[in-house]
């Protein structure tokens, strides 16, 4: 193996982003038919690396070697040339366009689609059958669910002939099931001699199914291991800096009366899927409920109703209050009159005006509200000086009131969000991913302040895709799956292992390999998909 | 992060903008044989150095304030009213049954009345693309200039066969009776030893238009809904969280442009011709983009943009009547201030966020060392 | 009505939906490549302007023609310089180009020929004589078949037939080759493109030269073709009833020949009678005028089945960080 050339070798490899250095002279070696693991936080260059490798940006120093000889890659097409495949966390399909389509373009033998069509057509089943690929070529992209749609990028990169292949954070959407799935693919491609380089942020993964990792940290690449040679605490520390233990410091939760109670929600997207069935909770004064799930289960929808901006039926009651949940007085300002607090999913697309300065924002949604002033004009002298006292109590830096949001680190930006719904005591406070992109120093503060308001007795709801931030926060555990909540649990009482059952709509352990229940829930639910789309 | 300090944004990005447009506009002048420089002095003789030649400028600019500021307030909520010419059209009809149709004892009721008809009108003509874009997502540029369109052939009709006298040739309303007729500059300002504004048509309606300025100046930036309107403007998925409807500030948002742009006709129809004529808005709504544009759809802006253009029109008057060089031009220039402020603002931009940024590298590095 | 009537009113909607369906089709290519063009009106007025201009110089219309197609060409790379390489606001763009060709024209003219910003009045080789098909002396004495043969699908001028052939050309090439695919491609989704290997930017260079060598054709047969010299804003709104037919047809080239064909008829209509009496109801003239309008917005309403655009159209490509 010693003379073997590496499938990628990268050497002194930098790029910046105007100020940002995302990427510091980082060299790493990629030995072909293995699965190399390339693990960090989010923001520690991961992604800016391997856009380099694909020729997407180009690096302002090192160089590129690809099989033992030295490569240049401009752009993508250089890329496919040396016979590297990507897979992108978004997927880059043509959503009306068929599978078959969608593989040859960029890739067409010749000036008329119909040759090029009957060969990809042929290569696709071959490549189905050799690898657990299945897709039907002729259904187009946006009527797949999310893990075919994967495939079908995986499939442009086989077709293209790649033998080394990228995949960013391919899991990210995926149920486990599903990404059981893409592994058995991985490992296929792996007996098959192709190289891959998974990028991710979730140590399972990497412990699971890569021969080596990579570990980056803010642009650096801090240590290359044998996967076999470390252990996920060994990696952690890698990946932070310093031994992160993310357990909050909060004493029993001691619950009072419901403040939020949900019963019998429906409620269907703008197509008439039905998005949330029949979700029946309650969440009590004093206690932190955590909403676990994959992406994309209907916890966004049921903070979107909740919120104010999504229709649906049944019934929902603050503070034993009934609020309507449809037509007049069903909107975000309404929901805020009523009690109800909302830290969203997204702060940049939904939590904050990115080019409105903090102090506008420290009003937003509440901007009919005392503290704008009476009069038929805004007092911002007011408001300016409540929100520069607000971004004092909570440690926003730069405490300069006048900003823009957008020119805020994530921490802080996710600060000042923070800071006006919770100043503004709600009874119920719903927070989406609190933690999201925000540096380490700001997620222990964002913790303490979340744990803090649970101690003032109010009721909080709290969502999140990192099962991690569910354990340390959450006094109670709800995991939803396809629009249902399957099952709540004491945080106290429960482990990852039934919570992930729950997470695939499981709700009995079979005991024995979880695995193949699992995959049984999900070609259900891929079948009920396929039945909506008729 | 910013790349770039607010009042370079502000004001030197459009003053560059301009420069080139104003260049490119003389390379056009010399391209047909002119002298650009000889141009510019004849404009500025005809059209700032007589008093007249103001009242000309003023009344054009009063009509660019108006349109400009239409194009803006929905600009701020990121929609593209390409419709005030017909909005503009249809208030003039507003303020034609008003001064027509009903008995004025003196101008100033007239002019309150004719406002309110004209605002009412111009929105009238912008809530239907409002509506279908809030409601049904029809994209409004499309629907509006549909709307434009649709607004020339109603007038057309109503002059042609409804409100023209008989007898009368061209398609045009009778002349509105006397107690309508607004004062001008001349009336206001020119005195026996002074005759200031001889003939020309700049009229009490500029002062409205200064006063919408300020109207729309304390709307955006000082009230709940100009918030809502640059609120959703910069972010719709936002709004929504914050429980702003979209579907309502838009509407807003669109029958406050439709009202400024109606109010035009205030300008053409009693300030000017004194009676509504075919095609009285000669393109004031297009206009009314390039003002805005520059004026970075602030009411300053605006207003000094407005005043430009008015200077431009009433310039380009004088070179038609004294050169060979067809009023035309202002088409041209109007249309190089919309290309390089509005659609090539990249352009001018990125060369000078690169200086400035190598400026703060340079500003960073000298302390450290 | 009787069938002779008929017969000239159709074939004056054949005339008049000509330019229109090149427009729209120059159109097509464009926002199918996901860059919105409102300034169809002016590249169809540059070249009207150029081509008459030419013509009546050389007296010939085929120069005229090509420089028809050059101008046209010119301000469609404005139009890609601004919203490909710059990516500025395409709407913008779009109404800036038109504004630019209304006054150049008539500044030009007015240098070149100074009749008031019109050309002088094409003859002979200066203008598009009619092509008489085979037999379409022969035939016109069968009855109804015949005159519609020689009246109708004969007689017209080349350009006619040039737009016509264009429908089906347009659908093979959109939809039966490699550049048709990447076209639609980049209009939907250009990072697909973009990580497949193929240049966003120069398919959408490509895009937009096509419309604007289409729209040039367009220009060219409405002041060399239907009239015989260009006068001051000749297109009369022609490229916005264009865009109304692209949306009517929902940006599909078979559903763009209905809709131009329609719209052409309404022209033809308006154009033959002033008003329409309709058992005691009087239609006006300007009905008509409005009238395509009118229905492209209640296409856009969706009333009549949604119009949804190409996804990507209007939104200069930057590549995500």
């Amino acid at each position: 193996m010693t003379d073997t050339a590496p499938a990628i070798e990268l050497k002194g490899i930098s790029k910046s982003f105007g100020p940002v250095q995302a990427n510091k002279d980082i060299s790493i070696r990629v030995m072909p038919g293995t699965i190399h693991g390339i693990i960090g936080e989010n923001g520690a260059g991961k992604s800016t690396l391997m856009s380099i490798l694909y020729g997407f940006y180009s690096a302002d120093a090192g160089e590129i070697w690809v099989k033992g000889e030295k490569t240049v890659i401009p752009d993508s097409q250089a890329a496919i040339r040396a016979g590297i495949g990507m897979v992108f966390q978004h997927f880059k399909l043509v959503q009306n366009f068929t599978v078959l389509e969608n593989v040859i373009l960029g890739a067409e033998d010749g000036g008329l689609l119909k040759p090029s069509l009957s060969k990809a057509r042929g290569v696709l089943k071959q490549l189905a059958e050799e690898y657990e690929l299945s897709v039907d070529p002729d259904t187009q992209v946006q009527h797949l669910s999310v893990g075919h749609q994967q495939r079908v990028e995986i499939l442009k990169a086989l077709y293209r002939q790649a033998d080394i292949l990228i995949l960013d954070e391919p899991t990210g959407v995926l149920t486990p099931a599903e990404a059981d799935h893409l592994f058995r693919i991985l490992d296929n491609l792996r007996a098959e001699g192709k190289t891959i380089i998974l990028i991710t942020h979730k140590l399972r993964e990497i412990m699971e199914i890569t021969d080596t990792v990579s570990v980056m940290r803010r642009g650096e690449m801090t240590a290359t291991v044998k996967t076999a040679e470390t252990s996920p605490e060994e990696l952690a520390e890698l990946m932070v800096g310093r031994k992160v233990l993310l357990r909050v410091d909060k004493a029993p939760a001691k619950p009072k009366e419901a403040l939020l109670e949900i019963e019998n929600l429906r409620h269907l997207d703008g197509q008439g899927v039905e998005k949330l069935r029949n979700i029946s909770l309650e969440v009590r004064a004093g206690e932190i409920v955590g909403l676990a799930g994959v992406a994309g289960n209907g916890q966004s929808e049921l903070l979107n109703v909740l919120g104010g901006y999504a229709d649906a039926t049944g019934t929902v009651r603050v503070n034993g209050r009934e609020i309507p949940l449809s037509g007049r007085g069903c909107d975000g300002m309404a929901r805020r009159a009523a009690g109800i607090g909302h830290v969203p999913e997204d702060r940049q697309r939904e939590g904050l005006i990115m080019p409105y300065s903090a102090w506008e924002n420290t009003v937003f949604g509440y901007h009919h509200g005392p503290e704008t002033g009476s009069g038929l004009l805004m007092d911002n002298a007011a408001i300016r000086k409540e929100a520069a006292a607000k971004m004092e109590r909570f440690d926003v830096r730069p405490p300069d009131p006048s900003l823009a949001a957008k020119n805020f680190s994530g921490g802080n930006q996710q600060k000042i969000v923070l800071a006006r719904e919770i100043e503004r005591n709600p009874d119920v406070l719903l927070i989406g991913q609190p933690t999201r992109g925000v540096d380490i120093g700001a997620i222990e503060f964002i913790h303490e302040q979340i744990v803090r308001l649970r101690d003032m007795g109010k009721a909080i709801l709290l969502v999140s895709v990192e099962l991690d931030e569910i354990f340390a926060l959450s006094d109670r555990i709800a995991v939803m799956f396809d629009g249902r909540i399957m099952g709540v649990r004491d945080a106290g009482e429960t482990d990852q292992r039934e919570l992930g059952l729950l997470m695939a709509g499981i709700t009995e352990d079979p005991g024995g390999d979880a695995y193949e229940a699992v995959d049984a829930a999900m070609d259900q639910k891929d079948h009920r998909e396929a039945a909506r789309h008729g | 992060m910013d790349r770039m300090p607010a009042w370079a944004d502000a004001v030197l990005v459009p003053l560059i903008s301009l420069l080139l447009a104003a260049l490119l506009s003389a390379l056009v002048i010399l391209g047909i044989g002119e002298n650009p420089i000889e141009a510019l002095k004849l404009m500025v003789e005809g059209a700032l150095l007589r008093s007249a030649g103001w009242g000309y400028t003023l009344y054009y600019a009063t009509n660019f304030i108006f349109t400009g500021l239409a194009v803006s307030v929905a600009f701020h909520a990121k929609l593209f009213n390409i419709g005030g010419e017909g909005q503009a059209m249809i208030g003039g009809l507003g303020v034609a049954l008003v001064c027509l149709y009903l008995p004025w004892p003196h101008w100033s009721l007239a002019l309150v009345a004719a406002s309110v008809a004209a605002a009412l009108f111009g929105a009238v003509w912008a809530f239907i693309p409002a509506y279908l874009q809030a409601k049904r997502g029809s994209h409004i540029v499309i629907t509006t200039i549909m709307f434009n369109f649709i607004a020339a052939a109603l007038l057309n009709y109503l002059l042609v066969n409804v409100m023209k006298p008989e007898g009368q040739q061209d398609p045009a309303t009778a002349i509105f009776p006397a107690a309508t007729h607004l004062p001008t500059f001349q009336d206001m300002f020119a005195t026996e030893a002074m005759p200031l504004f001889r003939g020309s048509p700049g009229n009490v309606t500029f002062f409205l238009a200064i006063a919408a300025c300020l109207v729309v100046w304390a709307l955006i930036w000082r009230t709940r809904l100009g918030y809502e309107i640059r609120a959703l403007g910069h972010s719709e998925s936002a709004a929504r969280y914050a429980g702003i409807s979209p579907v309502r500030t838009i509407v807003i948002a669109m029958l406050i442009s439709g009202a400024l742009a109606g109010l035009m006709g205030v300008n053409t129809a009693m300030g000017e011709a004194e009676r509504l004529v075919m095609n009285a808005t000669e393109g004031a709504g297009f206009i009314g983009i390039a003002v805005a544009l520059m004026g970075r759809n602030h009411p300053i802006g605006v207003f000094l943009a407005a005043i430009l253009f008015g200077f431009l029109y009433q310039g380009g008057a004088e070179l038609a009547l004294w050169t060979n060089i067809p009023r035309e031009l202002i088409v041209v220039i109007q249309a190089l201030v919309i290309l390089f402020t509005g659609a090539l603002d990249n352009m001018v931009r990125m060369p000078l966020e690169r200086v400035f940024a190598a400026r703060r590298r340079a500003a960073r590095k000298t302390p450290a060392e | 009505m009787d069938y002779n009537t008929l017969l000239q009113v159709l074939d004056s909607t054949v005339r008049l939906a000509t330019p229109l369906l090149l427009a729209c089709l120059a159109g097509l290519f464009s926002e199918r490549s996901g860059v919105i063009d409102i300034g169809l009106e002016g590249k169809m007025l540059i070249a009207a302007f150029f081509s008459a201009a030419i013509a009546a110089m050389t007296g010939s219309v085929w120069l005229g023609l090509g420089a028809g197609i050059v101008s046209a060409v010119l301000l469609s790379l404005v139009h890609g310089l601004a919203s490909i390489t710059f990516r500025g606001n395409q709407l913008i763009s779009g109404v800036a180009i038109n504004f630019l060709a209304a006054g150049l024209t008539v500044l030009i003219a007015q240098d070149w020929f100074g009749q008031g910003g019109r050309t002088p009045s094409l003859i002979g080789g200066g203008r598009w004589g009619n092509i008489t098909l085979p037999f379409a002396d022969t035939l016109s004495g069968v009855p109804v078949i015949g005159p519609l043969y020689a009246q109708l699908i004969s007689g017209h001028s080349l350009l006619v037939y040039v737009g016509f052939l264009m429908v089906p050309l347009t659908w093979w090439v959109l939809f039966r080759t490699r550049f048709g695919l990447r076209l639609r491609a980049v209009g939907e989704s250009p990072e697909a493109v973009d990580t497949a290997g193929v240049s966003v930017v120069g398919l959408r260079y490509a895009a937009v030269a096509i419309c604007g060598l289409l729209c040039g054709i367009a220009g060219s047969y409405l002041a060399t073709g239907l009239q015989a010299g260009f006068v001051k804003d000749m297109t009369a709104g022609r490229g916005y009833i264009a865009l109304a037919a692209l949306i009517f047809a929902k940006w599909r080239p078979w559903h763009a020949l209905g809709a131009c064909l329609l719209f052409g008829l309404l022209q033809a209509v308006a154009l033959r009678y002033q008003n329409i009496d309709l058992g005691g109801i009087t239609i006006p003239v300007q009905v008509m005028d409005a009238l395509p309008y009118i229905l492209t917005v209640v296409i856009l309403a969706g009333f009549v089945g949604k119009a949804i655009p190409p996804r990507a159209g209007g939104e200069p490509y930057v590549k995500e960080r």
